[in-house]
């Protein structure tokens, strides 16, 4: 079926909900509205109030009440409404539900997904293009995964709802209206793993989220130039599975990290911490980071130059070439 | 709309048909109210609002959060202010804006991705807009703990003493730092008043997602006194909310009003209001329409010219004009506004970045010259 990504994500709600009557969504506008995005469009007329909770509008009471509910059995699926606003909730997220199973000493799961549509490009107002993964990927307890295409979109929601972990559901926004055939595939990837998306021989791009598709661009503009840019996808950034991108940079000895987070303790740095670590010997050049700069998101008329593009991953890639 | 069940109605001044209706609790000394100026803010902030739709419909403005149907509301509250009082807005006071006087055109930078901000709070004493909901109540409730601080309440001077007047919605009663906000204001019984403009819609979500009592009656727990106000009659809103001021300014503490509105239009321009909730609705809420009301007052004492309301369609119509220019003419932002804007003393990380980010945009011109 071809579909979009926000459409895969509700199909992906819906067999979740069809497989399993513990699971649950609560958010603010998901009933009747079927939430900002239409993500849940149609799951109240399918599953009703109980199942398909408006919330009140606060964002700690979605996270607290959630991890109440799973507690009795239950398996929230909390939705908050855009990736600036999850902060109320963060105290709740971090202090709570990352640290129950840890404290009961394993007694105590919290199977909750807290699903956020993040990143910019979209051309918003404030606090509507965020990208606050790193927070969630510092905090242990707390899982982090983040899909980029429709086939992923419906696979994963369905894997972080099975998780017996908490699951940050990272929804790139910008993405949402973006189709792809999405298959019921009986056996999908694992979770938490990498996947290369084009092979490639003269440098590793790794990317996650919204700027997955902006790393295939580069790989074709690259390949008219005569470069071969290997893509991988991360889709979990924590757990944090570098294998393919280890296995990658052997061979090819470059590479480039892409986010639109901040470059300051983003997810760039572990990975080239832990990609000098694993794979010293094979570098020919720096692991070159792109990514958001170290500012507060800027008006939607600056995005455009603020976020990394096609023409920011490529600088870089001409950079770790010419080392 | 039937009002909560066993409620006593909001608080009127002037009814739907202009008719006057004093009230005991709600005091109001008519001579000193300018009428056919309230009229004017209402007027012409309802055209500030419809502008600024036209304007997103043409790609002007991203998004636009309509305040259409609660200009009672916010120019009641706008005008009860005293020049040295601070206002915190949310995002939908332009009305209230209007009355501090913010040129509307500034209103709409943030809209249209030029800007974070848009004005100085200082100038006007009005803040900026908060997008985050029930963020700004902490934020008035300590700025009135400054001014309490600065021994600007209770020495018996309106014209030097000093209140903070807080907006928010009814979805914002829901939020945690809105409750704090009332606890903190309660417990140091500070010179704050919460504007509660209870539209009965947060997006989708009806009023009782988040009460099942008036807001007004929210205060009681807190410790500090509620009323509550038929929000489309622009002067029972200013009655209270002078009131509520002055108590505040005096000394006695914080008061929260709850304005009883609606809104008249979407969320804001991308909202879809036809999937919550029905036309008929709509309707009923647009005969109680605040200006009507009183325009048919000031048709019915003849306080007004019969130029009066001819002259401020005029004005109202070059009012739209001009921002329909200014916001043409708002200037983009400086690429470097980002960098130069996040620290009082920029890191040197951020200076490197800073540079390479001046490169990349140097050589994106470059690429720009046509051959
Ligand atoms: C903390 C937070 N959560 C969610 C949102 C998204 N949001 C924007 S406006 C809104 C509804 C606000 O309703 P209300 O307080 O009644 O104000 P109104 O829009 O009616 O003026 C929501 C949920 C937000 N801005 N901030
Ligand atoms: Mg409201």
């Amino acid at each position: 079926m071809i579909t979009t990504l926000a459409k895969a994500i509700n199909e992906g709600l819906r067999d979740a909900m069809r497989r399993d009557d513990k699971v649950m969504l609560l958010g603010q506008d998901i009933g009747q509205l079927g939430g900002v995005f239409r993500v849940t469009d149609g799951l109240r007329k399918e599953f009703g109030e109980l199942r398909v909770m408006d919330a009140p509008l606060g964002e700690a009471g979605i996270v607290g009440t959630a991890i109440g509910l799973a507690m009795r059995g239950y398996r929230p699926v909390c939705e908050i409404q855009f990736d600036g606003f999850v902060f109320p909730g963060v105290n709740q997220m971090i202090t709570q539900l990352a640290k129950y199973r840890h404290r009961s000493g394993g007694e105590i799961s919290l199977p909750v997904v807290i699903r956020v549509p993040y990143g910019g490009g979209i051309g918003a107002i404030e606090h509507h293009s965020e990208s606050p993964e790193s927070y969630f990927a510092h905090t242990p307890g707390l899982k982090v995964v983040t899909c980029a295409s429709p086939q992923d979109a419906y696979q994963m929601i369905g894997q972080a709802i099975a998780s017996d972990d908490p699951v940050i559901f990272l929804e790139p926004k910008r993405r949402y209206w973006e189709k792809g055939d999405v298959e019921r595939s009986p056996d999908p990837a694992p979770l938490h793993a990498a996947r290369v998306l084009r092979t490639g021989d003269d440098l590793t791009l790794v990317a996650y989220g919204p700027l997955v598709k902006t790393a295939l661009e580069c790989a074709e503009v690259a390949a008219e130039e005569g470069h071969s840019l290997e893509v991988i996808d991360l889709r979990s950034l924590a757990p944090l599975d570098l294998t393919a991108v280890f296995a990658s940079v052997r061979r090819t000895g470059r590479l480039v990290v892409a986010h639109e987070a901040s470059l300051s303790h983003g997810l760039g740095a572990e990975i080239a911490a832990r990609v000098q670590d694993h794979a010293f010997y094979s570098l020919e050049a720096p692991v070159i980071r792109v990514a958001g700069y170290d500012t507060p998101y800027p008006p939607s008329r600056l995005e455009e130059h603020w976020l990394p593009g096609v023409e920011r991953i490529l600088d870089a890639v001409d950079r770790s070439l010419a080392y | 709309m039937p009002d909560m069940p066993g409620e006593e109605l909001p608080l009127q001044l002037l009814d739907p048909s202009g008719a006057l209706r004093a009230d005991d609790r709600l005091p109001l000394d008519l001579s000193t109210v300018d009428l056919p100026g309230l009229y004017r803010d209402m007027v012409l902030s309802r055209r500030i609002d419809t502008e600024a739709i036209a304007l997103q419909r043409q790609g002007e403005l991203g998004l636009w959060p309509s305040m259409s149907g609660q200009e009672g509301a916010q120019v009641g509250a706008g005008r009860a202010l005293r020049e040295q009082d601070m206002t915190f807005p949310s995002y939908r006071e332009h009305a209230v804006a209007w009355c501090r006087g913010v040129e509307p055109t500034s209103l709409l930078g943030l809209f249209r991705g030029t800007t974070l901000g848009g004005w100085r709070a200082e100038d006007n004493n009005f803040n900026l807009y908060t997008l985050v909901i029930g963020a700004q109540t902490l934020h008035a409730t300590g700025y009135a703990m400054g001014i309490v601080r600065d021994n600007l309440v209770g020495n018996g001077d309106n014209a030097r003493d000093t209140a903070v007047l807080c907006f928010h919605g009814d979805g914002a009663l829901s939020e945690g730092e809105t409750n704090e906000a009332y606890v903190w204001a309660a417990t140091q019984n500070l010179p704050i008043v919460f504007f509660c403009q209870n539209n009965q819609w947060a997006i989708s979500a009806p009023y009782s997602t988040q009460s099942r009592v008036p807001a007004a009656r929210r205060a009681d727990g807190f410790g500090f006194p509620g009323v509550r106000v038929d929000g489309n009659d622009v002067l029972a809103c200013l009655a209270a909310t002078r009131q509520a001021l002055d108590a505040a300014r005096r000394g006695d503490g914080p008061t929260l009003i709850e304005a009883y509105t609606y809104r008249l239009n979407p969320h804001t321009t991308s909202d879809d209001a036809g999937r919550y909730r029905s036309p008929a609705e709509d309707e009923v809420w647009r005969e109680r329409d605040p200006i009507t009301r009183l325009r048919l007052h000031l048709e019915s004492t003849g306080a007004v010219s019969e130029t009066f309301f001819t002259d401020l369609d005029d004005d109202a119509q070059r009012l739209a004009e001009r921002m329909r220019a200014g916001c043409r003419a708002l200037p983009d932002p400086d690429p470097d506004s980002p960098f130069l804007h996040t620290y009082a003393e920029m890191p040197d990380t951020l200076r490197a970045q800073l540079a390479e980010h001046r490169d990349f945009i140097a050589s994106l011109d470059a690429q720009e010259v046509p051959a």
